[in-house]
Order: structure tokens, then sequence, then C-alpha cells
């Protein structure tokens, strides 16, 4: 995968078929201590111990249609690649929290890329699920939680074609917005 | 701060939107994008992106959704639509540069496009 954000959306969707109805990615840039930290949180059914560990094992998929699972083997790999790496915390029926750490100047670090695509998709999932975002770059943040934004809804689902070229074009300005800010 | 005057935004769409929702939902078209690892690799949110583009260039209104991995990785990018008393068709290996053929010959002309399709359901009662 060429974008760190498809890793995000690889995540997500992982955390949707947890059946997790909430979740959360929290972005941090950092210039100063070089960092780029990405945490994709949810209160999905979560895992034990010894599935929290072979799920880094590209061999072991939860899915019954094929068998092998390549998600998280490749977000790994991408962290060790510029000196970070990825750590999952899970707990069953609690949830899972993975956050992967990257050197955020390592040559060999890919773009984060589109992530108002990556958030559109998951946000466009079949299953209803609410999204907290937050994007930080050096200390400048744009934050979006799409409970508030479904209570202001009503009956009207966020797939609704107004909603959601709506939503797309809002979340792109917040994003240029800190781009500019913090440079 | 932006935000709260975008939520004043979204207050006005809701009024405008829910005049038309029920007619939408009964008649509408419903396009279903698949999001799973294999989805994403063979690049699933680029067609899907491509698909809104066109959706939104023509003026079609559809709900546009995405699910997980259905089993078929090798053909993905995979794309459902279903419209109201049709079948539902499959089409696979969908890429952005067929999307925009794709909407004009399903949805405008509403002719299936044979060769692109890898499945299809009986319409549903």
């Amino acid at each position: 995968m060429r974008e760190l954000s498809l890793h995000i959306l690889d995540t997500l969707e992982n955390s949707l078929e947890a059946g997790a109805t909430r979740l959360e990615l929290v972005i941090d840039e950092d210039s100063k201590h070089d960092l780029l930290r990405i945490r994709v949180s949810d209160n999905g059914r979560g895992m034990d111990t010894e599935m929290t560990r072979r799920v880094l094992d590209p061999f072991f998929t939860t899915r019954t249609t094929r068998h092998v699972g390549l998600g998280l083997p490749l977000f790994a790999a991408a962290a060790e690649r510029c000196n970070g790496r990825l750590h999952i915390q899970s707990q069953p029926g609690v949830g899972t929290t993975v956050i992967a750490e990257f050197q955020h100047s390592h040559m060999d670090r890919s773009p984060l890329g589109d992530l108002p695509k990556t958030l559109m998709a998951v946000l466009l999932s079949e299953r209803p699920v609410d999204l907290y975002y937050r994007h930080t770059v050096n200390g400048e943040s744009f934050e979006l939680d799409t409970a508030a934004i479904r209570r202001e809804l009503g009956d009207v689902p966020i797939s609704h074609p107004r909603i959601r070229s709506w939503l797309s074009e809002a979340i792109k300005e917040g994003l240029a917005d800190i781009q500019e800010s913090a440079t | 701060m932006p935000r709260l005057k975008t939520l004043e935004d979204l207050k006005k769409l809701r009024e405008d939107a829910q005049g038309e929702l029920k007619v939408r939902l009964e008649t509408g078209t419903k396009i279903v994008v698949g999001m799973g690892t294999c989805g994403i690799a063979a690049g699933a949110r680029e067609t899907m992106h491509a698909i809104l583009a066109e959706l939104e260039k023509r003026e079609i209104e559809a709900h546009v959704t995405t699910v997980g991995c259905i089993g078929m990785c090798i053909r993905e990018p995979l794309v459902d639509i279903e419209q109201a008393g049709k079948p539902r068709i499959t089409y696979g290996n969908v890429k952005p540069d067929m999307v925009p053929r794709l909407i004009e010959e399903h949805l405008i002309k509403g002719n299936v496009v044979q060769e692109w399709v890898v499945g299809r359901l009986p319409t549903s009662p």
C-alpha cells in the first residue's frame, strides 16, 4: 500500500469487522520530535493475548473467506522500515487500540495520502459507525466527531448524497487549514 | 471556529434532504463497494471516489456504501449495483477509468455491462 491512509483505512475496516460502533483515529505529526504517530481505537469485540500476538502473523486471519490476513503485518512492516513500530493493545469485550509510530522525516516513510477519501470510505460503511478524528500538525488540530453530526442530521443518513459531499469538503478544508497554520 | 458555522450549514442541508428522502429510499439506486484489505490493495478506495465523482458530475442521486471482504478477493475492486425491481449485479476488477462507462450504461441507459459482470443475485422480494 503506497499511502499510510490506506493502512489506516484497512485498520479501521478491521474494527468494523470486529463489530465496533465507535472508532477513534488520532494522528499526531510532530516535527520537533520528528515523530508521526497514528492511533486507531475501537469498541469492537477485542482479542485475547494469544490472538493479539497472532494478528501480526501474515498467515493468521479471523476470516473464513480466505486464509491469510495481511493488513496489520503490512502496517507493522511500514512502521519498522522507518525506525518506528506498531503496538496493539486489546481486551476481549472492550476493544482494540493499534498505534503505529514512524520517524516523520524517514526517507522510506510513505506519505499520509488522501485522508478525506479514507474517512469517507469508512463513514459510508453499511455498518452504522461513529468516528472521532483528530489530526494535529505541530500543535494545530482539526477535530471531527460524526456522533455530533448524526445528532444534527436526525433521520437523514450520512450516506445521503448532499450530506456526503458536504462532509467530504468539510474534512478537506479542515486539513488544509491545519497544514497552512502549521507551516 | 469554522466548525460551528459548518454545523449551521448542516441544519440547512438536513431540511433540504429530509423532504426528498422518502422518495429516494424507495426508488433509489444502491451501489456497494468492497473495502476489505484485498479491495483496498486493489484500489477500491479510488474506485469508490471515482463513483462518487461521476454521480456528482451527472447529478445522479444514489446511495453509495462500503462493505468488508466477501471472499472474491481476486476480482477486487468489486462493485455491486442494486436498483429497485432489478437483479443485484456484481462487477469485478472495477478500476476508476471504468466507472464513467459503468454509470452511463447501467444507471443511465439501463444496460448491464456483461463483460464486467462476475455475479448476479435475483431481485430481492
